[in-house]
C-alpha cells in the first residue's frame, strides 16, 4: 500500500479494496516499527487519526467525498494543530498545544486528508540539515549517517520513507527543496502567497511559504490543489485564481524554454550531481524542449542578502516569545527582565539564538542602511535578474543542492558552510518565485535534486514540467533499502 | 567585519537574551564569520536601486473596523504559564 500513489489510494478507497483505517493503521505501524531509525515524526497522534479515518470511512460510504478522503497524511510541525502539540522544533514551545488550527492544517482536513502526526524540522525552520531540532537530528533513509537535509527534514525523511502518502512543509531559502532532493522526493514551493501563512509560525515573513512534499509530482498536484489560494487571515495571501494542478500534469513539452543560468553550474558544484543533472536536462531535450543559456548575475550575492533577511525578520517576529503569554517559562524568575532573558535563552537554541542576534545587530541604530537597506536594494536586482530571464524561457533549470546528503555533524561547527548549502535555493524565496525539486539519477546511491523554477503563480507548469519527466524516468519511484 | 565580546553581551541585551561568558565568546566568533559572509554586499553598486521590502508588489487590504472575532480568553490562557482572574502574570515591575 505504502508504493501507490495517491491517486491509486483514492481509487482503491472509493471501490472498498481497503478502508482508510486499515491504510491509516498500516502506516501508523509503519512509523512505530521504523522511525525509531529516523527520528522523522516529533509527535504521532494515533488516536485523532483513527478518529479520523473512521470519519473518511463513513464518508466513502456514504460518497459524501472530498479529494483526498481517507488519505495519511503528515504536517510539518511549523502548522499550528489544535489539540495536537505544536513544537516547530523547539523547546521553547515543547509544551505548546495551539488553540486553532493552521489554514492549510483546515483546508486539508476539509478535502478529507488524515493527519498521522507532527514531523521533526529545525529549530523554527532554521538550518539546512534538521540538527538544529530541540527532538535530535532526523537521519535520512538513503544512508542513516547523513542528514535528510533541512529544515523540513522530517517530512522529506518521512516521505521517502513511506511513512505517509505526502507531508506538508515550509520553504524561507530552500526548506523543502533541499530536503526534497536529499532524500530522493518530489517537493514544491509555491509562489510567495499562493497558500496561506495563517498559523504557520513565522520565521522570515516576506519569504516563508508552505508546500507539498510527495514521492511525485502527480501526488504533490493532488494535494496543492487543496492547500492553495487565498486566504483573508493572511495579509499577504495572494487573490490570484488558483488552476486545477492535476488538469494540467500531462500537458506536452514540445517547444517548451528551458533556461539554464551558468551561474548555477559553476565552481562549488560537485562534478557527479552536475553530470547526472545534464543528463536529466538531455531527457528534456527529447521530450521536445529547448535549452537557452542564461545568466542570473546577482544570483551569488542571494547567501549574503538572505543571511541579513531573514536573520532581521526572524529576530522580529520571535520577539514575541517572551515567557508571558505561551511557551517556555524559566523557573523563579527575579524580575521581569530575567524573565525575558532566562525563558529567551532556556528556549531557543545556538542557531535560533545567532540568527535573532544577527537581525537584532543589522536592525540596530546606525547599521540598518549599511545592512538591511543595502539587502532590500540588491533583493531587487536578484529579483530584475529572474524578470529579465523568464522573457526568454518557460523554467529555469539547474542543481537543487551542491552536493548529495552531508553526514551528520559534518557542518554543524561552521554556520556559514552549513548557509552556502542552499546557494541554488535562496534566490527563489528572495525574489518571491515558485520553485521544485525532483530526483534523478543518484550519486554513489545518494539522491539528487534537479530544480525547476517557474515564473510568478505558474505552480501549475512546473508541475507539470516535473510531472512529464517522472512519466519517462523511474528515479521518483526508487525506495530506500528497508523502506521498501 | 568583526565583533567581540562586549559587541555581542550588547546584542544580546537588545534581543533579551541571557547568554553565558563562554556562549559570548563563541557567538562573537559565529557572528564577525557570518558578518565576513554578508560583507560581499558591499561590493555591489545599488545607487538608484529601489530597496524591495516584499516579493509581491500589493497593498495592505483594508476592511470594515469591527469586531469578527468572538471572546477565547479563557481559551488562550489556558495555555498560558500563569494567569490569575484573566490576567497574565508577571514579577512584580513596580513596588
Amino acid at each position: 500500500m505504502q508504493n501507490k500513489s495517491i491517486a491509486q489510494l483514492a481509487a482503491d478507497l472509493r471501490l472498498r479494496r481497503y478502508s482508510s483505517v486499515e491504510l491509516t493503521r498500516h502506516y501508523l505501524d509503519r512509523i512505530e516499527r521504523l522511525d525509531p531509525r529516523l527520528n522523522s515524526f516529533v509527535t504521532v497522534a494515533a488516536e485523532s487519526a483513527l478518529a479520523a479515518a473512521e470519519r473518511a470511512d463513513r464518508a466513502l460510504k456514504s460518497g459524501d467525498t472530498g479529494p483526498l478522503t481517507g488519505i495519511p497524511i503528515a504536517h510539518k510541525d511549523i502548522f499550528c494543530t489544535e489539540g495536537i502539540r505544536t513544537s516547530c522544533g523547539s523547546r521553547m514551545l515543547d509544551n505548546f498545544i495551539a488553540p486553532y488550527d493552521a489554514t492549510v492544517v483546515e483546508r486539508l482536513a476539509a478535502a478529507g486528508a488524515v493527519v498521522l502526526g507532527k514531523t521533526n524540522m529545525d529549530e523554527f525552520a532554521m538550518g539546512s540539515s534538521n540538527e538544529t531540532s530541540f527532538y535530535g537530528p532526523v537521519k535520512n533513509p538513503w544512508d542513516e549517517s547523513r542528514v535528510p537535509g533541512g529544515s523540513s527534514g522530517g517530512s522529506a525523511a518521512a516521505v521517502a520513507a513511506r511513512f505517509c502518502a505526502a507531508a506538508t512543509g515550509t520553504d524561507t531559502g530552500g526548506s523543502i527543496r533541499q530536503p526534497a532532493a536529499l532524500c530522493g522526493i518530489s517537493g514544491i514551493k509555491p509562489t510567495y502567497g499562493r497558500c496561506s501563512r495563517w498559523g504557520m509560525i513565522a520565521f522570515a515573513s516576506s519569504l516563508d511559504q508552505a508546500g507539498v512534499m510527495a514521492r511525485s509530482a502527480a501526488d504533490a498536484a493532488f494535494v496543492l490543489d487543496e492547500m492553495a489560494g487565498f486566504d483573508p487571515r493572511d495579509s499577504t495571501s495572494a487573490d490570484v485564481p488558483v488552476p486545477d494542478y492535476v488538469d494540467a500534469l500531462d500537458d506536452d513539452l514540445h517547444g517548451l524554454r528551458i533556461g539554464l543560468p551558468k551561474e548555477y553550474f559553476g565552481a562549488g558544484l560537485d562534478s557527479r550531481v552536475a553530470a547526472v543533472i545534464q543528463d536529466a536536462i538531455k531527457e528534456y531535450e527529447a521530450l521536445g524542449a529547448r535549452i537557452v543559456e542564461i545568466s542570473l548575475p546577482n544570483s551569488p550575492l542571494s547567501v549574503p542578502v538572505y543571511y541579513v533577511v531573514a536573520p532581521a525578520e526572524c529576530s522580529s517576529n520571535l520577539a514575541r516569545f517572551d515567557g508571558v503569554r505561551y511557551g517556555h517559562r524559566c523557573e523563579n524568575p527575579q524580575d521581569l527582565a530575567d524573565l525575558y532573558q532566562r525563558s529567551r535563552a532556556e528556549g531557543f537554541g545556538a542557531e535560533v539564538q545567532r540568527r535573532i542576534m544577527i537581525g537584532t545587530y543589522v536592525l540596530s541604530a546606525g547599521y540598518y542602511d549599511a545592512y538591511y537597506l543595502k539587502a532590500q536594494k540588491i533583493r531587487h536586482l536578484i529579483a530584475d535578474d529572474f524578470k529579465r530571464a523568464f522573457e526568454q524561457v518557460d523554467v529555469i533549470m539547474g542543481p537543487t543542492s551542491p552536493t548529495t546528503a552531508f553526514a551528520l555533524g559534518s557542518k554543524m561547527d561552521d554556520p556559514v558552510a552549513m548557509y552556502l548549502n542552499d546557494i541554488y535555493t535562496i534566490a527563489t524565496n528572495l525574489a518571491g518565485l515558485p520553485g521544485m525539486s525532483i530526483p534523478v539519477e543518484p550519486v554513489d546511491g545518494l539522491p539528487v535534486g534537479l530544480q525547476i523554477i517557474g515564473n510568478y503563480f505558474d505552480e501549475a507548469r512546473l508541475l507539470n514540467v516535473a510531472h512529464r519527466f517522472q512519466h519517462v524516468t523511474h528515479w521518483h519511484q526508487a525506495a530506500p533499502a528497508g523502506f521498501e | 567585519m568583526s565583533l567581540d565580546r562586549s559587541d555581542i553581551d550588547k546584542i544580546a541585551h537588545l534581543a533579551r537574551l541571557a547568554i553565558t561568558p563562554e556562549q559570548s565568546a563563541r557567538y562573537a566568533a559565529d557572528l564577525s564569520n557570518i558578518l565576513t559572509l554578508v560583507a560581499q554586499m558591499d561590493s555591489v553598486d545599488t545607487s538608484g536601486v529601489e530597496p524591495m521590502a516584499h516579493p509581491l508588489h500589493m497593498v495592505q487590504r483594508l476592511r470594515p473596523d469591527e469586531a469578527r472575532e468572538p471572546d477565547q480568553r479563557a481559551h488562550f490562557q489556558s495555555i498560558a504559564p500563569l494567569t490569575e482572574g484573566g490576567l497574565y502574570l508577571v514579577p512584580k515591575v513596580l513596588d
